[in-house]
Formats: structure tokens, C-alpha cells, sequence
């Protein structure tokens, strides 16, 4: 639903005067939506809370979590948040190829993330702790699972945005969509902070 | 379509990049620390618990600021109050529901 | 797995002649409707000028449209059940067996709540708001389309399940284990997951709309605590809409991997706790129940204070006591469940906040009587609403406190007391207020009146109904009968079971009497017309636009300089002036995308319900390629020239001057 604000991007009209000055109330809504968002992953984590402890005699989180290997994935989301900084200051300036080159790394960093969490769910489901296997697999799974999918859904995002800014340039429109892109991908960053802090850091000790 | 660029937030190329390297390298640093402290046991349980979840909240600070822009200027304090409104009703839903449960667990010990 | 997944014949109930009878009957005046639509050849109008329309306006009547279809349906559900109860007394097990009624009071609250009480607020919302803070539409248009489609789609989910397959049979809270796949094997319990979830999308994207719309599109000159009271009112329910919705988005998704990929999260097994899901349902369901009421709280602050022709007693003391009850609402959850059994600590807590929640209640209950003392009060059908209301939702409140206790909650929990008490709040408060702003902006809307006469009617049979048929409950709670029961063998609730059956036919004919009343008001609506866009003396912007308001709702935007911007501007001899020249206004076009996305939307839904896999996939693709094209489409908006606005809008003035 996110990317339904976008589409009424240049339909919104705030004021006789100024109606092409609508990035503002796009760049807003789409806020207030992050701001949903960051409520349903807290009624996830609230369920994590109450359920990690619940491994109805199976793996705990002390068992299966590899630090150094969380800590590469946390590396490549937190290069990828400079890397489509960056890009989101040359889209400002109307530098379409340093803009284009930025994304692509950051599209590809997010890629090695998502790899590397596939990874890690692939191995924990093959050794039989899958999600099916106790509460606590569970709430891991749906957490950890539920960021990667709004990662995956932003990677295709920007797969998008390449396309268009490639084909049309950096328009008004395009700026406006890589900036909710960006408030996006920021946002997610946070929601990683939140994981690696509550899920495997603490869940590690 | 171009002249909508000549709005507010383009701002200075250097100054901008340098926002972004100082909130980068502050992130960095605060995600070492929890790492760190946890993968080589430095200090007791209770206190590494302290370090991991102070740094935490520090590092969302400096993410908000930095690469999210959140401030209190004319323009950017409807995001920033949306903002600390939804983390009210976060502290209040997550905090009373992990309590309510886990007053519930201890009877049923 | 088969083609159809689970899907097969066997799954039309045609051995249930409640059921094919009722379709039957659905079927019948579906094709009279129809009938009539070629007859008349509106087929071009429905479609080109209200299902794709991106008006708020005709999204607002069109939600009030789906809000009334979805009360016949709730209603019959109701009266089946008081039929059921009143005829299966001293152990006769009357004509509903147990399986089938578990449905209907399971249909009846989710209908209730999600498919009538929701889209009426809404489209009482999208109808009033951007005209009252002066806006030419919601700051996201489509986005508003969309949104309606997806409270259609879970509507007509939840109405498939009708006729194909079954619905829930655990209560419309959906409560765990039971609702799990080893307890609920059916499909019952997935049309319900999906018609919640698709129609909840859409409300959350209704709420991020409206708080864009309002804090971003007000017109110039207006504070933030200058906009009209029921606009302030329903940004508090947008608020809440915002920061509760995606927590019921969770649980039911967590409910949904429990079902669909053996997940352990609200399981017997496995080390799940069934709490959890209660929690968080409640988490959200309550703030829900200040979703429904605050408009309303909003929409009787606008009668009285019009048809006392007085400005509202302390408006900004309703503003903030609204926005106590907003943020309370999301600390007293817990009063649902007193008896899970948390420690004496949790249930003070809750309790005392649920009891500090009745003072910004009681703020606002004053404020009314404030307004009406001194001011002449024209007795109209809204107004009868608005009385009603008082007297009735002071019981309702009051029953809560009593409610919040937990040691007599121990005693009440889910008795029919407490389904008295909710009926009391819910009904006697927010619908109540909803029929109110119905007849209130009904000449706004649709450029007549409504008869007055079988208004009032209507209003007496409801409001003594309401008591025949609910008092009666507080006194069978009191006797200790539970909520949900199929038949009953106990002589002393007997009198009470029968007296609450009359209730529900009073109300019955209190219905009846409103679609009397809408066809007499349509028939003769050329002796009715609203010319001059003001019937009642109004306060509010609203009543500076036209009957029906022109599409772009303001030729001219307005500049507001106080609360009650339209009298303000009547009496220093503003309103109605002609402009000399017009600008261009910028107009959204009219779009079938979101129509188009939500039926692929439904079919995503009713493939998960019945496991036809390839369809949820196809939905879901084509759901994604039809949104990009929409937001690929540069073909999207218009402006409406300065010689039809001058058209229009002296068209207007001329029937004002008139009038």
C-alpha cells in the first residue's frame, strides 16, 4: 500500500495558487504511513517479546544465532543507507548517472542482505528449525521475515525508480518517489536497529 | 516539470554528503559497541544488557536525524510530532501488553 | 490439490432453505435492480460517474450506500437471533441449529462493526470533512477510491460465504484455539481473516488520507483550532485509525501463518499462547470503539449547536477531551479479558484508567446541555437523534464504569450484560449519531429533504425499541444468562428473552420506516429541493457550497477567520458573492483502476479462503501491473474552465436569491 500514495502523486492539489507544489503532501502521507507500519512491526516485536522464551523444548535463540554473520548483514544494510543517501542528493541536483550508479550499489547491497537472511532461513528450516517447530521459531521467522519482505519489496521498488529515472529522467515526479523511497529505506534501517538489538543481540546473551 | 527543484530542501552538495558521512560513521561506532560487547563478553550480563539497548536507542536517534532529517524547523515538525506520537503509542502497546502477559505467566508458574 | 483447491459443489449449503431461500430472494432483487439500471439506461452514469469516481462526495454517499445494505444484513442476523432465543425456550431447540447460529452472531458482529457502523462514519467523513475545512478534495483522490473498494471487497468476501462454503462460527473476536485449524477446519474462519484484512487496508489508508487531508489542504486562514468540530472529532478517529489498525493487520496475519503454515503463535501446541491474540485483537478493538463514536461525538456537536443557532459551549474543551479519550482509549484494552487472570496490579491499572475515561465523556455531555440552555432548540429529526443519544449513551456509559470493576466484571463477563452495555454505547451512541448526521446532511447531499414526519416516526421506533429490546439483557445478565446461547431452559429468563424479541420488531419497523421514508422523500423530491445550500442556518463551510455541492466543491477558496466560518462570513456580508472572473480549477479524473485492483484484490482473498493457489498468484500480479499502470498514467487530471465555473456558480446564486 505504500506505493498507492505514489499514484496519486501528481493528482493531489493543495492549493489554487501553488496545486504543482504536491510533492509536499505526498512526501507526508507517505510519512503517516511509515508511521502505520512502524506500529505493526511493534505488534510483532511485542509478540517476539512474549513468545521467545517459548521453545516448547526445541532450539533457543542462544543455539542457532551467528553473531559475525548478523553482523555483515547489518554491514550491508547500513553501507546501503549512505550509498542511497548519496543517490538521493545527485537526484536532488539533477545528476541522473551518479544517481543511477548509487542505486544500482545500494539495489545491490540490499541484495546481499536478502541473500544472506534467505540463507540463514534456508539452513535453520534444512536442520528442522522451521517455523512450524515452536513459538519462539515462529515469532523469529515472522520478525526477521517480515522485514526481509519489506527489504525485498523495496529492492523492487527501486528496480522500478531505475527504470523510470533511466527512461524519463529525473522529473519533479521521480524525485518525489525516490524521496519516499528514501524515507523507506531509512526506515527500514531502523526496524534492522530494532531487530539486531532485540532479537539476536540480546537473544545471544 | 524543472522548476520544482528551486524548493527548499536541495540545499548545499557538500554540506548535504557530509550529513549523511557524519550520522554514517556515528552509526558505525554505535553498532560496533553493542556487537562488540556481546560477541567478547566484556561486561556482566546486566550491564551488557544496558550497553546493547542504550546504543540502540542512541543509533534510531541518529538515523532519525541524519538520514531521515527529523527536526522541529516550520516545515519538518508534522513528520517529527506524527513521529513521537507513534512512539507513545508504541512504549504504551508494546510496554503494557509485555506486561500484562508476563504478569499472567508468573501466576500461572 | 484439485483445480478449484477446496473448493468443490459440495460446498453450496442447498440443503439449508434459510440459506437458498435467502439467495433466492438476494438473486431476485439483484436482477430487478438490474432491470430497472438498463431500463432507465444508467448503466454509463453508475459507472462512468460513481464507481470510478474519485469525488469524495460520491465515495461518501457511496459508503453510506454499502453502510445501509450491510444493516439489512445485520439486522436480519439480529432478528434471527432474537427469534431463535425467544423460540427455543424451556429446552425447545427452535429452528436454528447450533452450527448455523454460531455463524449468525458471529456474521451479525463483524457485519455490525466492520460493514456497517465503519463505512457509515467513513462515508459521513468523505461527505462533510473537505467541504467543512474548505478543500476541493482529500489530498490523495484515487487513493480514496481504492479505499472504498477495498472495504467493498471484504463486504462482498464476506458475503460470498454466504453461499459458498460457511462463515466463522466462533464469535465475530475470532479467539484462539478455537479459531485455530484444529478446532475450525473450515473455511469459516478464513473468510473472515480476509474480509477483515483486505477491508482494514482500505480503512488504514482511509485514515492516512484524512490526516493528510486535514493537516495539509485546510483552507487559507484556517488553525488547526479553527476547523469545525466534527472535522476535529473524526481527525482524532483518523488518529486512531492510524495507530490501531496495523496492529489488527498483525494478529491477523500471525493468525493466518498459525493457519495456513503450521506457525505457533496462538496454538494449544507448540508453545504458543492463544493471550497473545487476545491481547493485541483487543489492543486494536478498542480504540475501534473510539473510532466509531468520536464522529459522532462530532456530529451532535454540530446539530445542537445549529439548531440552537448558538456557537458550540466550550469548543476547545471538546477538542482536547476528545483527544483524552483518544489517547486513554489505547491504555484500558485489558478491560476486555479482566478474567485471563493477570495479576491484581493489571487489572487495577486498566480499571482505574477505563473509570478516568468516563470524565472527557462527561466534558462533552455538559458541553451539549451548556449549548441547548438558553438557546431555542427547533425539535427536527436530527435533533430527536442528538436527545435520544443523551439520555440514552449516559445508561450505556454508566453500565461501562460499572463494567470496569474488575471483581463485577468477574461476575458480568460475557453475560448479556455486557452485551446490553456495548448495544447501549454502540447503538445509542454511534449510530444514533450517524442516523443524525444522515438526516442533518442528507439536503447537502443529495439537494432535498427528507420527510420529517416518517423521520420522527422512524427515530420513535428505534429509540423505544432500543430499550424494549435491550434493557431486558441487563436484567437476564443480572440472572446469569451468557452471552451466545443457541436455546435456554430456565423459566426465569423466559419473560426477558420474549420482552427483548418485541424490541427487535419495534426496531424492525424503525427501519422499515427509514427506506419508507427515503422512497416518499425521493418521490416527491421536486416539492423538497434545497435551493439555496443552506437549509438549516448552518455554521460550517459546508452550507456556503450548493445543494448538491458543485463537483469542485469551492469556485473560490474560502479565507477563514473563525470557527464558525460560514456564520462569520453571513454576518459581515460575505457569503454568496458573485466573482467577476474565475480561475481554472485543477481537477483529478475520474479512474477504474481502483474498482479494477480491488476485484483482483477479492479474488487474491477468496483464492486464499478456498487454497486455489494459481488464482491468488494471477490476483496478485495483476493487482501489481494494474497499479502501475495507474502510476505510469500522466492522463490523470484536468482543469475545469473559468466560463463553466461562472456557469455553475451563478447558476447557484441565482437559486439563492430565489430561494
Amino acid at each position: 500500500m505504500s506505493i498507492a500514495i505514489q499514484a496519486d502523486l501528481h493528482v493531489a492539489h493543495s492549493d489554487e495558487h501553488e496545486h504543482h507544489d504536491t510533492s509536499g503532501n505526498t512526501l507526508f502521507g507517505f510519512w503517516i504511513y511509515l508511521m502505520t507500519d512502524c506500529i505493526l512491526f511493534a505488534s510483532v516485536f511485542a509478540t517476539y517479546a512474549v513468545l521467545f522464551m517459548n521453545t516448547d523444548g526445541g532450539v533457543s535463540g542462544k543455539d542457532i544465532f551467528e553473531l559475525d554473520f548478523v553482523l555483515i548483514e547489518t554491514a550491508a544494510l547500513l553501507v546501503s543507507s549512505i550509498t542511497y543517501g548519496v543517490a538521493m542528493i545527485c537526484a536532488k541536483h539533477q545528476k541522473k548517472a551518479a544517481t543511477l550508479g548509487w542505486l544500482l550499489i545500494t539495489f545491490a547491497l540490499g541484495c546481499v542482505f536478502i541473500g544472506m537472511e534467505v540463507y540463514e532461513f534456508h539452513h535453520l528450516i534444512e536442520h528442522g528449525n522451521g517455523p512450524d517447530r515452536s513459538a519462539f521459531l515462529s515469532a523469529f521467522f515472522a520478525l526477521v521475515g517480515m522485514h526481509g519482505l519489506h527489504v525485498t519489496a523495496g529492492l523492487i521498488w527501486m528496480l522500478i525508480m531505475m527504470v523510470e529515472v533511466l527512461t524519463t529522467g529525473l522529473t519533479n515526479r521521480s524525485v518525489t518517489r525516490l524521496s519516499c523511497l528514501s524515507l523507506f529505506w531509512h526506515f527500514l534501517d531502523i526496524v534492522w536497529v530494532c531487530v539486531f538489538t532485540v532479537v539476536y543481540l540480546l537473544g545471544a546473551l | 516539470m524543472s522548476h520544482a527543484h528551486s524548493s527548499h530542501d536541495v540545499g548545499d552538495f557538500a554540506a548535504s554528503i557530509k550529513s549523511y558521512v557524519v550520522g554514517f560513521v556515528l552509526s558505525v561506532v554505535l553498532t560496533a559497541i553493542p556487537f562488540w560487547s556481546v560477541m567478547t563478553h566484556q561486561f556482566d550480563h546486566a550491564t551488557t544488557i544496558w550497553v546493547v539497548v542504550i546504543t540502540a536507542i542512541v543509533q534510531i536517534v541518529v538515523h532519525l536525524k541524519y538520514f531521515l532529517h527529523l527536526d522541529f524547523s516550520k516545515e519538518g515538525k508534522l513528520n517529527t510530532f506524527s513521529f513521537l506520537f507513534t512512539a507513545l503509542i508504541i512504549v504504551m502497546v508494546v510496554g503494557l501488553s509485555v506486561w500484562i502477559i508476563y504478569a499472567a505467566n508468573e501466576l500461572m508458574m | 490439490m484439485s483445480f478449484f483447491g477446496k473448493l468443490t459443489l459440495e460446498s453450496i449449503p442447498y440443503h439449508e432453505p434459510i440459506i437458498m431461500v435467502t439467495l433466492a430472494v438476494v438473486g431476485v432483487i439483484g436482477l430487478v435492480i438490474a432491470a430497472l439500471i438498463t431500463k432507465h439506461q444508467k448503466w454509463g452514469v453508475l459507472w462512468h460517474d460513481w464507481l470510478t469516481s474519485v469525488d469524495h462526495k460520491r465515495l461518501g454517499i457511496m459508503y453510506i450506500l454499502l453502510a445501509l445494505v450491510m444493516l439489512i444484513r445485520g439486522f436480519s442476523d439480529a432478528i434471527m437471533m432474537r427469534t431463535q432465543q425467544a423460540l427455543a425456550t424451556n429446552g425447545a431447540a427452535g429452528y436454528l441449529p447450533p452450527e448455523h447460529y454460531d455463524q449468525i452472531f458471529t456474521a451479525h458482529g463483524v457485519i455490525m462493526i466492520i460493514f456497517m457502523a465503519m463505512p457509515f462514519m467513513i462515508g459521513l467523513m468523505n461527505l462533510i470533512l473537505p467541504l467543512q475545512i474548505g478543500a476541493r478534495d482529500v489530498a490523495f483522490p484515487f487513493l480514496n477510491n481504492l479505499s472504498f473498494w477495498l472495504t467493498t471487497s471484504g463486504a462482498v468476501l464476506i458475503n460470498i460465504s454466504l453461499g459458498l462454503g460457511e462463515f466463522a462460527k466462533t464469535g465475530w473476536v475470532a479467539y484462539p484455539p478455537l479459531s485455530e485449524l484444529a478446532y475450525s477446519p473450515g473455511v469459516g474462519v478464513d473468510y473472515y481473516i480476509w474480509a477483515l484484512q483486505i477491508s482494514g487496508i482500505g480503512t488504514t489508508l482511509t485514515g492516512v488520507n484524512f490526516i493528510a487531508t486535514v493537516l495539509k489542504m485546510r483552507a487559507p486562514g484556517m488553525k488547526l483550532m479553527q476547523m469545525p468540530i466534527f472535522t476535529w472529532t473524526c481527525t482524532w478517529a483518523n488518529i486512531l485509525i492510524v495507530a490501531s489498525f496495523p496492529i489488527l493487520t498483525a494478529v491477523l496475519g500471525l493468525l493466518t501463518l498459525d493457519r495456513y503454515l503450521d506457525f505457533h503463535f496462538f496454538t494449544n501446541d507448540g508453545g504458543g499462547n492463544a493471550m497473545m491474540y487476545i491481547n493485541l485483537f483487543w489492543a486494536w478493538g478498542h480504540p475501534e470503539v473510539y473510532i466509531l463514536i468520536l464522529p459522532a461525538f462530532g456530529i451532535f456537536s454540530e446539530v445542537i449547536s445549529t439548531f440552537t443557532s448558538k456557537r458550540l459551549f466550550g469548543y476547545s474543551s471538546m477538542v482536547w477531551a476528545s483527544g483524552a479519550i483518544s489517547i486513554l482509549g489505547f491504555i484500558v484494552w485489558l478491560h476486555h479479558f479482566f478474567t485471563m487472570g493477570s495479576s491484581a496490579n493489571v487489572n487495577a491499572f486498566f480499571g482505574v484508567m477505563t473509570m478516568v475515561i468516563a470524565v472527557p465523556t462527561g466534558v462533552k455531555l455538559f458541553n451539549w446541555l451548556f449549548t441547548i440552555y438558553r438557546g431555542r432548540l427547533r425539535i427536527t429529526v436530527p435533533v430527536l437523534w442528538t436527545l435520544g443519544f443523551m439520555v440514552t449513551f449516559t445508561i450505556g456509559g454508566m453500565t461501562g464504569v460499572l463494567l470496569a470493576v474488575p471483581g463485577a466484571d468477574y461476575v458480568l463477563h460475557n453475560s448479556l450484560f455486557l452485551i446490553a452495555h456495548f448495544h447501549n454505547t454502540i447503538l445509542g451512541g454511534a449510530v444514533f449519531g450517524y442516523m443524525a448526521g444522515f438526516a442533518f446532511w442528507f439536503p447537502k447531499a443529495m439537494g432535498f429533504h427528507l420527510n420529517e414526519r416518517l423521520g420522527k416516526a422512524s427515530f420513535w421506533c428505534w429509540q423505544v425499541g432500543f430499550y424494549v429490546a435491550f434493557m431486558p439483557l441487563y436484567v437476564l445478565g443480572f440472572l446469569g444468562m451468557t452471552r451466545r446461547i443457541n436455546h435456554t431452559d430456565n423459566p426465569a429468563w423466559n419473560f426477558w428473552i420474549y420482552f427483548a424479541a418485541v424490541g427487535a420488531f419495534i426496531i424492525l419497523a424503525g427501519i422499515i420506516l427509514q427506506f419508507v421514508q427515503l422512497y416518499v422523500s425521493f418521490r416527491d423530491r421536486e416539492q423538497n429541493l434545497d435551493t439555496t445550500g443552506d437549509p438549516w442556518n448552518g455554521h460550517t463551510l459546508e452550507w456556503s457550497t450548493s445543494s448538491p455541492p458543485q463537483f469542485y466543491n469551492f469556485a473560490k477558496l474560502p479565507h477563514v477567520t473563525d470557527i464558525d466560518a460560514f456564520t462569520d462570513m453571513k454576518e459581515k456580508g460575505q457569503a454568496y458573492q458573485r466573482e467577476q472572473a474565475y480561475q481554472p480549477i485543477h481537477m483529478p479524473k475520474n479512474t477504474a483502476s481502483g474498482i479494477f485492483m480491488a476485484a483482483c484484490i477479492t479474488a487474491v482473498g477468496f483464492a486464499a479462503i478456498w487454497h486455489i493457489w494459481w488464482l491468488a498468484i494471477a490476483g496478485l500480479a495483476s493487482a501489481f501491473v494494474l497499479f502501475l499502470v495507474r502510476a505510469y498514467d500522466n492522463d490523470v487530471d484536468y482543469y475545469v474552465q473559468p466560463d463553466e465555473v461562472t456557469r455553475i456558480e451563478h447558476a447557484h446564486l441565482d437559486n439563492v436569491v430565489r430561494g
